[in-house]
C-alpha cells in the first residue's frame, strides 16, 4: 500500500479532511472518496473535460491534477454550484435551451462554462466556442450548448 | 364554476426533458457512478494478436495478488457465443481471431488489485497468418476462421429487380466506381458498463446500458446456461448509445460469470481505449456501383457489389445491407436494380449497429453518384434529382409503400432556401482560377424508415398508464431512454391527451420486471412506435374519465374535453369538474369502485421481408434534402463545413426542442463520418483509441445549421409524427463530398476527408495537369 498523505480541502464550501494515496487524481478523489459523482471519467487523459472541476476558481481537468495539491485549497464541483434548492443559471440554462440529452458531459460543460463566465461575462460566440473547446460532447452537436452558455450570460 | 379553459395544444411545442434538471446538477446516477454493497470490480485480459493459436495461460500470480476474488476461462464457461449469429462466445478457447478478444477475466476487490493481476497473468500464443482484408478471406484457401463457417462468409444478402443487363444497353452512360468506407465508432460518453447481481434464488439482475432490455435477455440467457425469464434488466442512466447497445457483447456476460463464482454483484467497465477498441464499429464497406442514365436524365439501372469486412465475430454490423439495400433500391426511381452483399471474416474488429444503419454507407456511394451521373448528361444536381425523386403513391421495387413522399418537395424547398444553383454555377466557374480558397456547395438526400422496421417477429411496444388520486399519471412503456428524449415525447403525448400538466407526469422505463415489451430503441422507431402506443393507452384512459364524467354529470362523452386539469365543456370550455376529484369519486364509489389503469400494446401495420426481401418493413417513411456551403483550403486541404441546410420530411414535430437536438447531433455524426473520423487500423490493431487521435467535432467547429421542417401528417403517426433519429446522421457526409466537388473538381470515394487526403488530392490533380500541359 502506498503511503497515504492527509489534506484539508475545502469542497463545495465544505472543509473536509481526505487521506489520499500519492498518486490518487482529484477525480477519483471526489468521486471515491467524497461520493461526489457529478464530475465524470471519460478519457482520463485531459481530452475531454467532462472531470471538469473549478480549483481556487479556475477550472481544471480534474482526472490530471493530483489529488494532494489539493491541500489548502477550494474546489466547486457541479454539485456545489446551487445556493438554493433553485438550479443555478448555468444549470438551468442548459436545461431550458435542451443542451442536455445523455447529459454525461453536462456537468463538465456546467463547470467550463461557468469558469468562462467568470472570467468574461458576455463572451461573443467566437469565445464561448473557444472557451468550450477542451470538453466533448457528443449527442448534442454543441448548438444548444452555445445557446445555453449565451442564455446564462444574459441571465 | 371558474372560467373557461381554453383548447389549446402541447404538440409541436418545446418541452424540456424531464431527466435534464437532475443531470445538470449532478444528481444523476449513471450506470458508471453506480456502487452496490460488496461490490467487485471485474476486467479482462484480451488478446494482443490478431490471430493465433493460445498454446497456455498462467493465471497463478494473478491469483495470488491480494484482493483477487476470481478468475475465469473459457473453461469456466458454457462456451455458448452471444451476437447475432452466436459465433462469439465470450472468453475464447485454444484460437484467438483479434487483438479484441476476450481471454481471461479478473473480479477483485480494488481497480488497482485488477489490473496488478491482469499484468501478471501469463499467456503463451503461436501466431496464425492474419488476414485484414475481406477479399482475401475469401479466397480460395484462405485460412478459416470459424468452422462452419466455410470460405470465411458470414453473412450474405442479395435483391434483384428487373433486368438490368436490358437496361444497362438502354444507357447512354454508364459510371463504374468503386468506393471504400471507413471504420468509425461511436465514442459514446459513458464508457461500457455493467453490474452482473445475482439474489439468493439464482435470479440475476443486470444492471446495463442496453437499449433492447426485453431482447437482450434472450440474447444473453443462452451464453449463461439461464433462461431468460430468470433475468431482470435495469437500465440506470447512461453516457449516450447511439446503436452501440443494441446487442449482447463479450463483457456482459463475462461480469455475470465473475458474480456467479464470487456469489457478490460485479461490474465491469471499459477504460477509453476500450471503449474504442472493444466497442463495435461502423460497419466498414467497399461498394462497386455500376449505375446507368439515359441522355434525357431518366435513370437506368443500378447494380451494386458490397464487400463488407465483417471482423473476427459477427454483430449487427454484418447485417447492414439490409438498410442499404433499401437505399440502392429506393429513393429515386430506378425499377432494374440487383444488390449483392457478402461479409467475410477477417482478424479485425467487428462492427455493430450505429445510428443510421447502413444507410450512412450506401447514401456516401447514391447521393455522390447522382451528382456524377447529372455531371455526365449536362444536367444540373436539383433539375436531375427533381427528375428521378420518387413521389407519393410510388411503390419501391421492395415493396416500401411511398404513401406520403415529400422528396421533391425537400429538394425544392433546399434548392430555394439556399440558392443553391446560382452559388453552385459561380463556384464552379471559380474553381480553376487562382486562389488559395475555395468555396462549394453540394446537396444530399435520403430516404429512410420512419415508422419502425419489422425485423423481428414484432416491432411492438407496450405501456401501462395509472392515474393516482390526484391526477397525477405514472406512464409505465417499454422503450428506453438513452439521452435521446422519448422520456419528454412521451410525457408529452399523455399530458396532451389526458388534458394534464406534463409536471403532473412520472414515466418508468428502466425495469424489464415492470415495463412492457419493446424491441428497443433503433430504427429511428421509438416517437413513432412507442408514441403510439402511449397515445393509444392515454386515449383509452382518457375515455373512462370522461365516461366517468358524463355519468356524473348532465353532459355526454361525447361533448366533453380534458383541459387543464379539469374536464371541460367541449364548445365553451366552461368546466364540469376537476380530474382529480373526479377520479377520487370514481375510486371511492363503493361496489362501483374503479382506478383508471390502462394499457396497450402497439404493432405497426408493416410487414417483414419475405423472398427477395421484399416487404413493406415500416410503416412509414421519411426524406431530407440537406445543402452543405464549405470552403476549402486548398494549400493545406482543410475543408471547412460554413453552413449546413436541412429540409426534413417530419410528418409532425412533437417536441420541437427534442427534435432540434436530434437533428444538430445526428449531423454532428455525420459531419464527422464525412471530414474528421477514422479508426486507424494496423495489423488488427486500432492505433489511435483516444480522443486525441480520433478527432470528434468540438464546438469550434460546429457550423450554422439552418432547418425547415416540412409538416405534412403521416396518417399512422402519433399526431401524424414520424421517426427521424437518423436521418440527419445519413446526409452531410455526402453532401460535404458534393460541395468539395463543386469547390475543386475532385471525387473523394473514400471518406473521410481530411486534409491529408484532400491536400495530397490537390497536389496529384496539378501534378496531372502540369504534366498534361
Ligand atoms: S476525463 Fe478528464 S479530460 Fe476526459
Ligand atoms: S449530452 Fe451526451 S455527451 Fe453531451
Amino acid at each position: 500500500m502506498s503511503q497515504m498523505v492527509n489534506i484539508i480541502v475545502t469542497v463545495n464550501g465544505e472543509k473536509r479532511h481526505v487521506s489520499v494515496t500519492p498518486g490518487l487524481s482529484v477525480l477519483n478523489m471526489l468521486r471515491d472518496n467524497l461520493d461526489l459523482t457529478g464530475a465524470k471519467l471519460v478519457c482520463g487523459e485531459g481530452e475531454c473535460g467532462a472531470c471538469t472541476v473549478i480549483v481556487d476558481g479556475v477550472s481544471v481537468n480534474s482526472c490530471l491534477m493530483y489529488a494532494v495539491e489539493l491541500d489548502g485549497r477550494e474546489v466547486t464541483t457541479v454539485e456545489g454550484l446551487q445556493s438554493s434548492e433553485k438550479l443555478d443559471p448555468v444549470q438551468q440554462a442548459f436545461v431550458d435551451k435542451g443542451a442536455i440529452q445523455c447529459g454525461y458531459c453536462t456537468p463538465g460543460m456546467v463547470m467550463q462554462t461557468t469558469h468562462l463566465l467568470s472570467k468574461n461575462g458576455k463572451p461573443n460566440d467566437e469565445e464561448i466556442r473557444r472557451g468550450l473547446e477542451g470538453n466533448v460532447c457528443r449527442c448534442t452537436g454543441y448548438t444548444k450548448i452555445i445557446e445555453a452558455v449565451n442564455q446564462a450570460a444574459e441571465g | 364554476m371558474s372560467e373557461a379553459i381554453e383548447k389549446t395544444t402541447l404538440i409541436g411545442k418545446s418541452i424540456t426533458k424531464p431527466d435534464a434538471p437532475d443531470k445538470s446538477n449532478g444528481r444523476t446516477r449513471y450506470i458508471n457512478d453506480m456502487v452496490l454493497p460488496r461490490m467487485l470490480i471485474g476486467k479482462i485480459k484480451r488478446s494482443d494478436r490478431a490471430h493465433a493459436k493460445v498454446l497456455s495461460i498462467d493465471t497463478s500470480k494473478a491469483a495470488a495478488v491480494p484482493g483477487i476474488q476470481a478468475i475465469v476461462t473459457a473453461d469456466d464457461t458454457p462456451m455458448v457465443g452471444v451476437g447475432v449469429t452466436k459465433d462469439n462466445p465470450p472468453l475464447k478457447k485454444d484460437i484467438v481471431l483479434s487483438m479484441r478478444d476476450e481471454l481471461v477475466a479478473v473480479a477483485g476487490e480494488t481497480e488497482e488489485a485488477v489490473d496488478k493481476a491482469l499484468a501478471l497473468i501469463e499467456i503463451e500464443y503461436e501466431d496464425l497468418p492474419a488476414i485484414f482484408d475481406p477479399a482475401e478471406a475469401l479466397e480460395e484457401g484462405a485460412h478459416q476462421m470459424h468452422d462452419d463457417k466455410p470460405g470465411n462468409l458470414s453473412l450474405g444478402y442479395q435483391t434483384v429487380h428487373g433486368d438490368i443487363k436490358q437496361a444497362e444497353k438502354d444507357s447512354d452512360h454508364v459510371l463504374d466506381e468503386v468506393y471504400d468506407v471507413h471504420y468509425v465508432t461511436h465514442v459514446c460518453m459513458g464508457p461500457g458498463c455493467v453490474i452482473a447481481d445475482f439474489d439468493t434464488h439464482g435470479k440475476l439482475t443486470m444492471y446495463t446500458q442496453t437499449q433492447y432490455p426485453y431482447n437482450y435477455k434472450m440474447d444473453l440467457a443462452p451464453s449463461l446456461g439461464m433462461h431468460p425469464g430468470d433475468i431482470r434488466v435495469i437500465q440506470p442512466p447512461v453516457g449516450g448509445a447511439f446503436g452501440s447497445k443494441l446487442d449482447v457483447y463479450p463483457f456482459e456476460p463475462i461480469a455475470v460469470f465473475l458474480a456467479k463464482k464470487t456469489r457478490r454483484p460485479v461490474k465491469v467497465i471499459f477504460s477509453r481505449e476500450e471503449e474504442f477498441s472493444a466497442s463495435p464499429t461502423r460497419q466498414p464497406a467497399r461498394f462497386h456501383i455500376r449505375a446507368g442514365v439515359k441522355n434525357d436524365g431518366t435513370l437506368t439501372f443500378r447494380d451494386v457489389d458490397a464487400l463488407l469486412n465483417n471482423g473476427s465475430h459477427t454483430s449487427w454490423g454484418a447485417t447492414t445491407p439490409f438498410v442499404m439495400m433499401r437505399t440502392f433500391t429506393g429513393h429515386f426511381r430506378v425499377p432494374d436494380v440487383e444488390f449483392r452483399s457478402r461479409a467475410a471474416y477477417t482478424n479485425m474488429p467487428y462492427a455493430g449497429s450505429f445510428r443510421g444503419y447502413g444507410n450512412v454507407q450506401a447514401t456516401y456511394v447514391t447521393a455522390t453518384v447522382m451528382d456524377k451521373l447529372a455531371e455526365a448528361v449536362n444536367m444540373d444536381p436539383i433539375s436531375f434529382r427533381l427528375m428521378n425523386a420518387q413521389k407519393a403513391g410510388e411503390i419501391t421495387p421492395q415493396n416500401s409503400k411511398l404513401e406520403e413522399c415529400l422528396l421533391g418537395e425537400c429538394i425544392e424547398t433546399v434548392a430555394e432556401k439556399t440558392n443553391f444553383l446560382e452559388q453552385y454555377n459561380a463556384f464552379k466557374a471559380e474553381q480553376d482560377s487562382p486562389g488559395r480558397y475555395k468555396k462549394g456547395i453540394g446537396i444530399a438526400t435520403s430516404f429512410h424508415n420512419a415508422g419502425g422496421a419489422k425485423i423481428h417477429k414484432s416491432d411492438g411496444c407496450g405501456t401501462v398508464i395509472m392515474l393516482d388520486d390526484y391526477a397525477r399519471a405514472t406512464v409505465i412503456t417499454g422503450a428506453s431512454e438513452i439521452g435521446q428524449g422519448i422520456d419528454a415525447v412521451l410525457t408529452q403525448i399523455v399530458a396532451e391527451e389526458l388534458g394534464i400538466p406534463t409536471e403532473n407526469i412520472t414515466l418508468v422505463n428502466n425495469d424489464s420486471a415492470i415495463g412492457p415489451w419493446d424491441v428497443g430503441v433503433h430504427a429511428s422507431r421509438t416517437t413513432f412506435i412507442a408514441g403510439n402506443s402511449a397515445k393509444r393507452a392515454a386515449r383509452k384512459a382518457r375515455d373512462q374519465i370522461l365516461d366517468a364524467a358524463a355519468q356524473r354529470s348532465n353532459v355526454a362523452a361525447d361533448d366533453l374535453d380534458l383541459r387543464g386539469g379539469s374536464v371541460v365543456q367541449n364548445d365553451n370550455g366552461v368546466p364540469v369538474m376537476k380530474i382529480d376529484s373526479l377520479l377520487r369519486k370514481m375510486h371511492f364509489a363503493g361496489e362501483d369502485a374503479e382506478l383508471v389503469i390502462t394499457h396497450d400494446y402497439y404493432e405497426p401495420p408493416s410487414e417483414p421481408e419475405g423472398d427477395n426481401h421484399v416487404g413493406d418493413i415500416s410503416a412509414a417513411y421519411s426524406h431530407g434534402a440537406y445543402v452543405a456551403e464549405v470552403t476549402v483550403d486548398t494549400w493545406t486541404g482543410v475543408v471547412k463545413l460554413n453552413k449546413m441546410t436541412a429540409v426534413q420530411d417530419v410528418g409532425r414535430v412533437v417536441n420541437k426542442l427534442g427534435i432540434e437536438g436530434q437533428m444538430e447531433g445526428g449531423i454532428a455524426f455525420g459531419i464527422g463520418y464525412g471530414l474528421t473520423e477514422e479508426m486507424i487500423i494496423e495489423g488488427g490493431e486500432i492505433k489511435n483509441p483516444n480522443f486525441r487521435d480520433y478527432k470528434v467535432m468540438t464546438a469550434p467547429e460546429a457550423p450554422e445549421l439552418e432547418f425547415h421542417f416540412i409538416e405534412n401528417d403521416d396518417p399512422d403517426g402519433p399526431f401524424g409524427a414520424k421517426g427521424i433519429a437518423e436521418l440527419p446522421t445519413i446526409i452531410p457526409a455526402p453532401a460535404i463530398a458534393n460541395a468539395v466537388y463543386n469547390a475543386i473538381g475532385i471525387r473523394f470515394n473514400n471518406p473521410p476527408l481530411t486534409p491529408e487526403k484532400v491536400a495530397r488530392a490537390i497536389v496529384d490533380k496539378q501534378a496531372a495537369k502540369v504534366a498534361a500541359e
